[in-house]
């Protein structure tokens, strides 16, 4: 598949402060990418670097393989839901979705017929003549999103577009915008840092931290294989230990040796373990390598979750049975379970 | 919201309303008694049609105000604008120059153009050294217009600075975004976004403009007379008739309102289209 956008050794600063510390990224045509990251990391300036709100210190924006990098925004074939909504406040809901269209001067039939369809698609049918002053955040977040994507862009860009939605609302609108990422066959470009929404809807997960790409792959490998400890952490609650690596396949944790099944490090080289909540068993045997005890259980709905006090770590447990607070365990993992990774610098 | 007020409410508005009372309600009885009852206290019309006779007057007045409050309009637009896009900082330090010539003396500033006007002024003398004019400037309508404008800017200039500074700029972005370059994002947003600060500021120039007597007699000459100039005559001057001048006010009042009150007609009726 092509690349839509490419972006190429993206670098920007604010007051002297790096924000975005060389970013590449290629983005294929048709793709649901999702930028995910803490807060502050630089999300949004990436998403306005693709949108032409500002322009990097230094690097390229590449769009269908022509340098757009000094474009500005209404050149681009690329429309915005932006993180604070910006609706017009001088126009209602429906002049607000028609603002692209009439822009463009299209003719008032086809406008009608597409801001109406738009408003269906986010269940604002019925809300054409209201102010959107007057909405509720959900409701201007809904208007956002039908005001950018009745342009029907090659892109767009969606900067935390479910944020202010209630639980239900959220998961429904996540479906939605997929099924019309879909059946549109736009290329979403979607800024989250809600580790599940970006599992769950997209093709390729961006994970980013401080400025910069931290892992970039499909959800499954985001999770499965995470390339550090941070991501590892980001993508879902971990136990992240500190551990020697002793040769290959094997590694040294809380002062026991371990199978594994990583190779290729150093000989007695520091290494960050991850073992993930749902891959430990607990046992009524507390003569294990590994030994604790129960400090907390908590009902989680699916699954209990459980701090386990061992002599040198607290571990994170995921199960569907608790044991009683206050019990000897014994905490057991397999040699799959072990994800080893090179410690974070800084 | 309940729009009765309470007691208390009530109290302390009251020193505002004995205000509006003794200096806004009590002349303006006044000037309509004056202007409908003659020295004899009868009630007569004679003066308020006596008002016909100065229509030219009324004319020129209505227009070089117009002009004077279209020019400050397409200077102050862009000016404030611009000012409102900047970092806050140079903001006020704007702000501040803006309002510099506010400071000094009215008159004191209308003198100074008549200096720099006059056949011999600065800007004569100037000309002069590259070999043109003189032109006469002072003692025309083109004076007497930039002396409103002059004058009159700041008013302006503030109140359409006070309602852009409010459009976010994110708003522009998306303006932006979707498809609009700077001068259509002007007319589709910034300017729907504005009318408040249009409409106060027309008001705030055009109403002392239409009234003024001292740019006009300062800049204008004798024959470019406003009907401040008239008004003037009748209670200060040799024409000394306070009843015509009574009556004259009223119209002009009456003429201002009616004006005004189209101007918010008409904005109102295209509420949120956009034209253009
Ligand atoms: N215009 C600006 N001037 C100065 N600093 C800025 C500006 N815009 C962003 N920053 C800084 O750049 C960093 C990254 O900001 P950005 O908005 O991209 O973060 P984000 O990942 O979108 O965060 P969030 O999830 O909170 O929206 C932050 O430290 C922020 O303070
Ligand atoms: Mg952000």
């Amino acid at each position: 598949m092509e690349n839509v956008i490419s972006l190429n050794d993206i670098v920007v600063s604010f007051d002297g402060e790096t924000v975005l510390n060389n970013i590449n990224l290629d983005i294929k045509d048709k793709e649901f990418v999702t930028l995910l990251g803490p807060s502050g990391c630089g999300k949004t300036t990436t998403l306005r670097i693709i949108g032409g709100f500002i322009q990097p210190d230094s690097g390229e924006v590449i769009f269908e393989n022509k340098n757009i990098t000094k474009l500005p925004p209404y050149r681009r074939n690329v429309n915005t839901v932006f993180q604070k909504y910006a609706l017009f406040p001088h126009l209602n809901v429906f002049e607000n979705v028609a603002f692209g269209l009439r822009v463009r001067k299209l003719p008032e039939k086809e406008i009608n017929k597409a801001v109406a369809e738009m408003l269906e698609l986010v269940n604002l049918k019925g809300f054409e003549e209201r102010n959107v002053q007057n909405l509720s955040g959900g409701q201007q977040q809904r208007v956002a999103i039908a005001r950018a994507l009745v342009n029907k862009p090659k892109v767009l860009l969606l900067d935390e577009p479910l944020g202010a939605l209630d639980l239900k609302l959220r998961k429904e609108m996540q479906t939605e915008l997929k099924r019309i990422q879909q059946s549109l066959e736009i290329t979403f470009i979607y800024v989250t840092h809600d580790q599940e929404e970006a599992l769950t809807m997209s093709d390729t997960v961006v994970v980013m931290k401080d400025g910069s790409i931290q892992q970039i792959g499909r959800p499954v490998d985001i999770y499965n294989e995470p390339q550090n400890a941070f991501v590892a952490d980001f993508i879902g609650e971990s136990n992240i230990i500190d551990g020697i690596m002793l040769k290959d396949r094997l590694v040294a944790i809380c002062g026991h040796e371990f199978e594994c099944v990583d190779s290729g490090f150093d000989e007695k080289q520091p290494v960050d373990v991850v073992i993930r909540p749902e891959d430990i068993t607990l046992t009524a045997n507390a003569d294990e390598k590994i030994h604790g005890v129960v400090r907390s259980v908590t009902f989680k709905g699916v699954h209990y979750e459980m701090v386990v006090d061992s002599s040198d770590f607290s571990w994170l447990v995921h199960s569907t049975k608790a044991p009683e607070v206050g019990s000897e365990v014994g905490i057991l993992f397999g040699p799959d379970d072990i994800h080893i990774m090179n410690k974070m610098k800084g | 919201m309940d729009k009765k007020f309470n007691i208390g409410q009530k109290l302390v508005a009251s020193p505002y309303i004995v205000w509006v009372a003794v200096f806004v309600v009590v002349p303006l009885l006044m000037v309509a008694y004056f202007a409908f009852f003659g020295d004899e206290g009868k009630f007569t019309l004679e003066y308020i049609k006596s008002v016909g006779q100065y229509s030219d007057i009324f004319i020129r007045s209505i227009w070089m105000a117009a002009v004077a409050t279209i020019i400050c309009l397409l200077i102050s637009y862009p000016l404030a604008f611009i000012l409102s896009r900047m970092s806050k900082k140079t903001q006020s330090t704007m702000l501040m120059i803006v309002m510099l010539p506010m400071w000094m003396n009215f008159l004191l500033r209308t003198y100074a153009w008549m200096t720099l006007l006059g056949n011999e002024g600065l800007i004569n003398h100037l000309l002069g050294m590259i070999g043109l004019g003189p032109f006469k400037m002072l003692n025309t309508v083109g004076a007497v217009i930039l002396g409103m404008i002059y004058n009159y800017l700041p008013y302006m200039i503030l109140p359409l600075y006070s309602v852009m500074e409010k459009i976010d700029p994110s708003v522009l972005e998306a303006a932006s975004d979707l498809g609009c370059n700077r001068i259509k994002a002007m007319f589709r947003v910034v300017v729907p976004l504005s009318i408040p600060g249009i409409m106060s500021g027309i008001t705030m120039v055009f109403v002392p403009a239409i009234s003024t007597f001292i740019i006009s007699r300062m800049l204008g000459g004798g024959g470019n007379m406003l009907i401040g100039d008239l008004i003037e005559m009748q209670f200060l001057g040799n024409a000394y008739n306070p009843n015509l001048g009574a009556a004259i006010s009223l119209v002009l009042m009456v003429i201002v309102l009616i004006i005004m009150a189209a101007m918010h007609q008409l904005d109102s009726s295209d509420d949120d289209r956009v034209l253009l």
